[in-house]
């Protein structure tokens, strides 16, 4: 149950080709999350599965069945919507029946189910009102109790939390991990925040302009993302590029040399020794600390920003913007020199193709 | 917005009247006049007796002259106020008049004729109400089969232009296919072929179907109306396309996504749609004109015309029906105003 | 327009009576999904598309195209199969004439009759309509007390059917009318208007911008007041008299809205026939006779009837509705993309 598989799978509206060549498999119980820039083919991916949009190519699989041809209805999927798209002329109960009486199921069975979900997702207190007198938050809470109710083999979730508040969107994500913990089904999410993606996901794919840019666990793309956009797209604050030049230095070493002329030792696997020339160095700005050390390199502060328990500094280096997060609370302020060390920061090493070099760490 | 109206037209100084003011003033209270004055008039007539419609100058309200019976006359005999030559007063009834001289009877004595003046005797009146003139066109004529066949037309068009509009505007508001925007086009297009340009060849075209004489051929020409399906076109767009997936996904067929999500939420704009089609279809005149040869399928305003274009206009009777037939529309004026007045400013379409 | 919820869930006996409509459109469900089976998604677009579609093709598209073919055939004979075929005699015979100005000097003088009287109408009639709604429109922008029941005065004739519009004032303009009272009581004797052929005139123009007016002054009041008032309020700061916020910026704002009611009250005005049918049916002589009514009375009516003469006419005056409607669709993008920009 709940097991989806797309083997090459493509997509064109007109002559605009929106999704290339996607293969991907999600496991039964699986909690998969879509993410990607705006744009970038991740919603029309999940219509497709749901079937409200048909592939132009390639093959689309649930539980082994070739489903390209079954329509949206019969595929046993549920989805919410990003505008929750709850019937407004319905009240709650109503809301959430509607799909069960299309498939003429008893009445006795239908009320039960909308109990069972009204309790799980403690909406029994207005299951007679109508959507619209109801809060963003009991919104949600009913477009998943339309899902649930159906007990689907697979849930599609459209950017669930974007029209909530910031807070509500932190409790809600928690309940959505809890639920899908409890409900074990396997669940499809397109977001277009990382860290809905990094908190939720068994498995995040990446997508960019139609393509899977990687595929993986959070601390994958985290640790070894694959290229310079998942790395730059995975993590918050975004990690600094720096431009350099790459030079080996014996085995499993190179020497990067920066803008500036600021030259620094990074290990390197064997065999991308050949990644010789230009290179962007990239390093997270948690990774960087202040320390004027040995092998350490000048910046100068462009901009302070206090939060109390951390400070982000904006800065530059040799004419290259760099960001760093430093702990606590540091008394620095704009045009202020500083010194940085990256001697304790992983270091990924783009090629000018943008491909992330394999590092031996 | 009320400022702007200040200031097109403000009062100097706050101070007096200026002449903008005295004009609005005039020009509303003379609209009022003009606009409601007639069918006042219309309504207050349509009460009278024949004999005091044909009086002129008319009076405002319907009055009618008493009337006696006397001994030794067969008919009721109208009664006048005299005044007699010793300057006192008396009601007497009037036998006949020869010339300027009438010939007056006393109730009391009826045998003994007096003969009066006629500028010294004025008629005994009494407000009275000629309901007679609604009763009979509805006892004796066929007005209520008029009344029935402008009430089937109107209903059953109405009935229809809302279900194939609405029909036709869900395809044309949430449906990609082929030739959507010619269909769109050429529904526009037809908003150029108003009935007075096509009566010629539709009538060959109804009478070729059998709908000649027929209340059909009345109804059908007019329930694919342009209008309609644009209103609730513009309307349907409006409501997001999320909600029909999201139909689809529970298993919803498209017929049910019409009936259960589309109709229900379209309900404003239907609202509308039904206001304009009922008093469209009850005031409509050349089309059943045209269709309808026969007495009995008559709408309303068919047979009122036909029988207010006949030598002898019975008006007594004619003006009661018009105001019948008004009374739906001024029912549809009062209550749904507002509705109207919104529909057409924020569409712009009569 | 936007989607709102509607209120309530509606009374139980509202309930009730839904209750069979329910059951018969889920009776219609069952075939209809099999139907979409077969057809698919994009197929049931077709559907819900053909009855309107049907409708219109045989009420409105086929007369259409029928009605040039019609304009070239004669005799008396319904059905077009029936009736022989003349080319363009009857366009020939409705421009047989000596003197274009003088409707006698043509072969078919009552066309020319009606085209002219109508003309005159239009000009007449179009003018004045468009003067008194804008004077009502301005005035019920003022600020009034109980402006929507002002404004329900001047709209209550709109919904009124033309035959009651043309009795009532027909009833009014007769000798024992209520205008003739009003002038016994100023001295005048009565007078029946509606026998004299420059009154009679008068009293169509009259009456159908009486009947009509309130509808125009609607949608000008809706252009008046999407006129954002600041505009006025920074003409004050500048010192602008009213008269002249009034040229400057009143009518060159309401000028999309206006050119619009000028051309939906010239189509409509070109096409007058109801409400004058009932007043003075085309009469006395021909003096009210319009083009609708020798259209209508060529083709059904008249001892002589035509109906090819009658369709070529009533095809000069579609190509007349044709260049207005153009016009006003034109008009009409060239007010949206102004609107747009704003």
């Amino acid at each position: 149950m709940g097991h989806i598989k797309l083997t090459n799978v493509t997509k064109s509206f007109g002559a605009v080709d929106v999704l290339h060549d996607i293969n991907l498999e999600i496991k039964d119980g699986e909690f998969v999350v879509f993410v990607g820039p705006s744009g970038c083919g991740k919603s029309t991916l999940l219509r497709m599965i749901a079937g409200l949009e048909k592939p132009t190519g390639g093959e689309l699989a649930i539980d082994g069945k070739v489903v390209n041809d079954v329509p949206a209805a019969d595929r046993g999927l549920a989805m919410v919507f990003q505008s929750y798209a709850l019937y407004p002329h319905m009240s709650v109960r109503q809301n959430l029946a509607f799909g069960l009486e299309n498939t003429r199921m008893p009445k006795a069975e239908i009320a039960e189910r909308i109990g069972e979900a009204a309790r799980m997702l403690e909406i029994e207190a207005y299951l007679e009102r109508r959507p619209g007198q109801l809060s963003g938050g009991q919104r949600q809470r009913v477009a998943i109790g339309r899902a649930i109710v159906r007990r689907p083999v697979a849930f599609l979730l459209d950017e669930p939390l974007s029209n909530l508040d910031a807070e509500l969107r932190g409790s809600t994500r928690a309940e959505l991990a809890a639920l899908h913990a409890r409900l074990s089904a396997t669940m499809i999410y397109v977001t277009h925040d990382q860290v809905e993606a990094m908190t939720l996901a068994d498995r995040i794919v990446v997508l960019r302009a139609g393509r899977i840019e990687q595929i993986g666990t959070p601390l994958e793309l985290y640790n070894r993302p694959a290229n310079r956009f998942v790395a730059g797209f995975i993590g918050s604050p975004h990690m600094n590029f720096l431009e350099g030049t790459l030079e080996a230095a014996g085995a499993g070493t190179a020497v990067a040399t920066l803008k500036g002329g600021h030259q620094l030792q990074v290990p390197i696997a064997d065999g991308t020794a050949a990644a010789e020339g230009p290179i962007t160095l990239g390093v997270r700005p948690h990774h960087i600390t202040l320390d004027a050390g040995e092998n350490s390199i000048p910046a100068k502060i462009r901009l302070v920003e206090a939060l109390g328990s951390e400070t982000v500094l904006h800065a530059d280096v040799a004419g290259q913007k760099i960001l760093i997060v430093a702990p606590g609370q540091h008394n620095l302020a704009q045009g202020d020199d500083v010194r940085l060390s990256l001697s304790a920061a992983p270091i990924h090493l783009f090629n000018d193709r943008g491909i992330r070099l394999e590092r031996a760490v | 917005m009320s400022r702007v109206a200040e200031f097109i037209f403000r009062r100097r100084g706050r101070s007096g009247w200026h002449w903008t003011d005295v004009f609005t003033w005039v020009w509303l209270i003379g609209g009022l006049f003009i606009m409601f004055g007639p069918a006042v008039w219309l309504v207050g007539s349509s009460f009278k007796s024949p004999a005091a419609l044909a009086e002129f100058p008319p009076t405002i309200m319907p009055y009618v002259t008493q009337k006696a019976t006397v001994e030794g006359y067969d008919k009721p005999l109208d009664l006048y106020e005299v005044t007699m030559p010793d300057g006192s007063k008396t009601v007497l009834a009037e036998v006949r008049r020869i010339g300027i001289v009438s010939q007056m009877v006393s109730p009391d004595k009826p045998t003994e004729i007096v003969k009066v003046k006629i500028a010294e005797r004025t008629p005994v009146r009494t407000m009275s109400f000629a309901t007679s003139n609604y009763s009979e066109p509805f006892t004796h004529f066929d007005f209520v089969r008029y009344l029935w066949n402008s009430v089937f037309v109107t209903v059953t068009a109405t009935l229809i232009t809302l279900i194939v509009n609405s029909m036709a505007a869900f395809a044309l508001s949430k449906y990609e296919f082929r030739g959507r925007t010619f269909a769109m086009l050429l529904i526009l297009a037809t908003l150029m072929v108003p009935l007075s340009v096509i009566m010629v060849p539709l009538y060959s075209i109804v009478s070729a179907l059998g709908l000649f004489n027929n209340l059909w051929g009345v109804i059908l020409p007019t329930v694919a109306t342009p209008t309609g399906v644009f209103i609730l076109r513009q309307y349907m767009l409006t409501i997001p396309d999320e909600l029909i997936d999201a139909a689809r996904m529970d298993k919803a067929s498209e017929w049910q996504i019409y009936w259960r999500i589309i109709l229900p939420l379209t309900a404003p704009a239907l609202a509308v749609l039904a206001i304009f089609s009922v008093v469209w279809r009850w005031n409509d005149f050349l089309w059943p004109l045209i269709v309808l040869s026969r007495k009995e399928l008559y709408t309303l305003q068919v047979g009122l015309s036909i029988y207010s274009g006949e030598l002898n206009v019975q008006w007594h009777f004619i003006l009661a029906m018009t105001v019948v037939t008004m009374i739906p529309v001024v029912l549809v004026f009062i209550f749904l105003q507002r509705f109207i007045t919104t529909g057409i400013a924020g569409t712009g379409l009569k | 327009m936007k989607a709102d919820v509607p209120k309530g869930t509606g009374s139980s006996l509202g309930e009730a009576a839904m209750a069979p409509v329910r059951l018969a459109m889920a009776a219609i469900d069952a075939p209809l999904r099999w139907v979409q089976r077969r057809l698919g998604i994009g197929g049931m677009a077709t559907f819900f598309l053909l009855p309107n579609m049907l409708i219109f093709g045989v009420f409105v598209l086929l007369p259409f195209f029928i009605n040039f073919a019609y304009s070239m055939t004669g005799g008396t004979a319904l059905f077009l199969p029936d009736r022989s075929f003349v080319g363009g005699e009857q366009y020939a015979r409705l421009f047989d004439c000596a003197n274009y100005t003088d409707p006698n000097s043509c072969a078919e003088d009552t066309f020319w009759t009606a085209v002219g009287n109508t003309a005159w109408f239009v000009l007449l009639q179009v003018s004045l309509m468009i003067l008194f709604s804008l004077i009502t429109a301005l005035i019920l922008n003022r600020e009034l007390m109980a402006r929507s029941f002002w404004r329900a005065v001047f709209f209550f004739p709109v919904l009124l059917s033309p035959v009651v519009v043309g009795l009532i004032w027909k009833w009014i303009l007769q000798r024992q009318g209520l205008l003739n009272f009003g002038l016994y009581g100023l001295g005048f004797d009565p007078y029946t208007w509606l026998n004299d052929r420059n009154w009679s005139f008068a009293a169509t123009v009259g009456v159908s911008i009486w009947a009509h007016m309130g509808f125009y002054t609607l949608i000008l009041l809706a252009g008046l007041q999407a006129i954002p008032k600041d505009l006025y309020e920074a003409a004050e700061m500048d010192g602008t008299r009213p008269a002249r916020a009034f040229w400057r910026i009143t009518l060159p704002l309401l000028m999309p809205n206006l050119l619009v009611v000028i051309v939906l009250v010239l189509i409509r005005a070109v096409q007058i026939f109801d409400e004058v049918y009932v007043l003075t049916g085309g009469g006395p002589g021909t003096s009210t006779l319009y083009i609708t009514q020798y259209i209508y009375e060529t083709g059904f009516a008249t001892q002589l009837r035509n109906p090819g003469l009658a369709a070529a006419a009533s095809i000069l005056m579609g190509a007349v509705l044709v260049v207005l409607t153009l016009v006003q669709l034109g008009l009409g993008r060239k007010g949206e993309k102004k609107g747009a920009r704003k």
